[in-house]
């Protein structure tokens, strides 16, 4: 009882006085999630809008593979883009592993799966009510799937958030691609797994309580922003 | 038989869906301005109305066009984009591909028909189900249709709202717009239409200038039908 105590004061200090190296952690957590939600909802919001209202064969067995794909083992997606990037992969070139670019890689391939399927379900709701008068008004198909994400941007906010959640709470990808290299690659969640198993538990109780923070924050923000929108648009 | 020429000709026009015949061998020319599909609930007047439209495609049978003639068309609940009443309005001008200044001109011209101006900049859907039915109204008239297919255009609407709804048909009719209407209020049919097309069970047993239809149906289906409003 009194190691947790101790350990949560210790905590509050350091979040308390701005510590640089704590900083910089969640600074880098932030930049490798947030770009590769980014990037996720640029891939996957499309892709699951041509899925919700697109006809073409193969496309029930897309469906069901990216709903599978939500589940994709965070330390199995990181393995992949390892054998991508490492020095004899096809990618190898590039010079990317061990880099934060490398992470945003690979979070961008586990949380596009994510999106992609929430989207799709989001879309495929609204297609039903406005198909026969977005037809009737003569819009292709792919029109009407890029209506629709706009129609549906702030319900689509939730599909983001849920890759967000993802992102910033896996470790098993960016530990391997990223190395966990203090100072370069080391973010929130691998922080955590070092520090605790070193003994470190001011630093990583510390981080864990930044890290449920700020995924509360970004839920409370998308929350409120999706009440304004219905307030606002109906 | 008919109004006036020929601008639509269905030719044995069947839809089957999951082996249950929704409409049943349908020929029929339409030659009026103003043509309303009376019948029972179920007989297939809103399906009748989505195949001239193209909405759907039909099982048997085709349908002709004489002549090639613009379409446009309004659902029983208005659907709304999360945008402005004039942005809602714009959206169609915009799939036409008409520029920004003449879009918002004509867009903008089409509210004042059909007198909601005023809620132009006003989010669609939080207007009243009357305004939006009119914005509705608003966004296939400003597209200046050559038909203008309604299904139940105030099924869903206050009596107020409804004969608005009533003048703004009319009065695209009189801009020269054809319109084919399904309705269950025979006063409205009456009202509006030049001539009855009456269906019942997926046929259209009955085709007739309006004043027959209501004083001397032929069908006794028809006339069944007319004897169980309430007055």
């Amino acid at each position: 009882m009194g190691e947790i105590t101790t350990s949560l004061m210790l905590a509050g200090e350091l979040v308390a006085s701005g510590d640089a190296r704590l900083a910089s952690i969640v600074t880098l957590s932030l930049q490798v999630s947030l770009s590769a939600t980014l990037l996720a909802c640029l891939i996957g919001m499309p892709l699951g809008a041509l899925l919700a209202v697109g006809r073409f064969p193969g496309r029930h067995t897309l469906i069901v593979l990216f709903n599978g794909l939500m589940g994709l083992p965070p330390v199995v997606v990181g393995l992949l883009v390892y054998l991508l990037l490492s020095r004899a992969g096809p990618l190898g070139q590039f010079g990317l592993l061990f880099t934060p670019a490398a992470m945003i890689i690979a979070q961008t391939i586990l949380i596009v799966p994510i999106v992609a399927a929430l989207a799709r379900q989001s879309v495929e709701d609204a297609w039903r009510e406005y198909r026969e008068q977005l037809r009737s008004l003569g819009a292709s198909r792919l029109r009407a799937a890029m209506t629709l994400l706009w129609d549906g941007r702030f319900s689509l906010t939730t599909s983001g958030l849920a890759g967000f959640g993802r992102a910033i709470a896996e470790v098993g990808a960016v530990m391997i691609v990223g190395g966990n290299i203090d100072g370069v690659t080391r973010v929130m969640t691998t922080t955590i797994a070092l520090e605790t198993s070193k003994g470190d538990l001011p630093l990583a109780l510390a981080l864990g309580l930044i890290l449920i923070a700020v995924v509360l924050a970004v839920n409370t923000a998308a929350f409120m922003l999706r009440q304004w929108a219905e307030q606002r648009w109906g | 038989m008919g109004l006036g020429m020929a601008w639509l000709v269905l030719d044995r026009l069947g839809l089957t869906e999951n082996g249950v015949c929704i409409i049943n061998d349908v020929s029929l020319k339409v030659g009026a301005g103003r043509t309303a599909i009376l019948g029972p609930n179920g007989a297939g007047k809103s399906t009748l109305l989505r195949l001239m439209h193209g909405l759907l495609r039909p099982s048997e049978g085709a349908q002709h066009w004489p002549a090639p003639l613009t379409q446009g068309m309004v659902f029983q609940r208005p659907v709304m984009l999360r945008t402005t009443a004039l942005a809602n309005v714009e959206y169609g001008l915009k799939l036409r591909g008409i520029k920004p200044p003449e879009r918002r001109q004509r867009a903008m011209a089409a509210l004042e028909r059909v007198g909601l101006p005023a809620m132009a900049e006003r989010p669609a859907r939080r207007l009243s189900g009357g305004e939006q039915q009119r914005v509705a109204l608003a966004r296939a008239w400003a597209l200046e249709p050559q038909v203008l297919f309604l299904d139940e255009p105030t099924a869903s609407l206050d009596p107020a709202s409804s004969r608005e709804v009533e003048r703004i048909i009319r009065e695209i009719a009189a801009s020269g717009t054809r319109i084919v209407m399904t309705t269950h209020n025979l006063g409205q049919a009456r009202r509006i239409a030049e001539e009855v097309l009456f269906i019942d069970c997926g046929r259209v047993v009955e085709q007739s200038p309006v004043e027959e239809f209501f004083t001397r149906p032929r069908h006794a289906a028809a006339q069944c039908f007319l004897e169980e409003e309430i007055p």
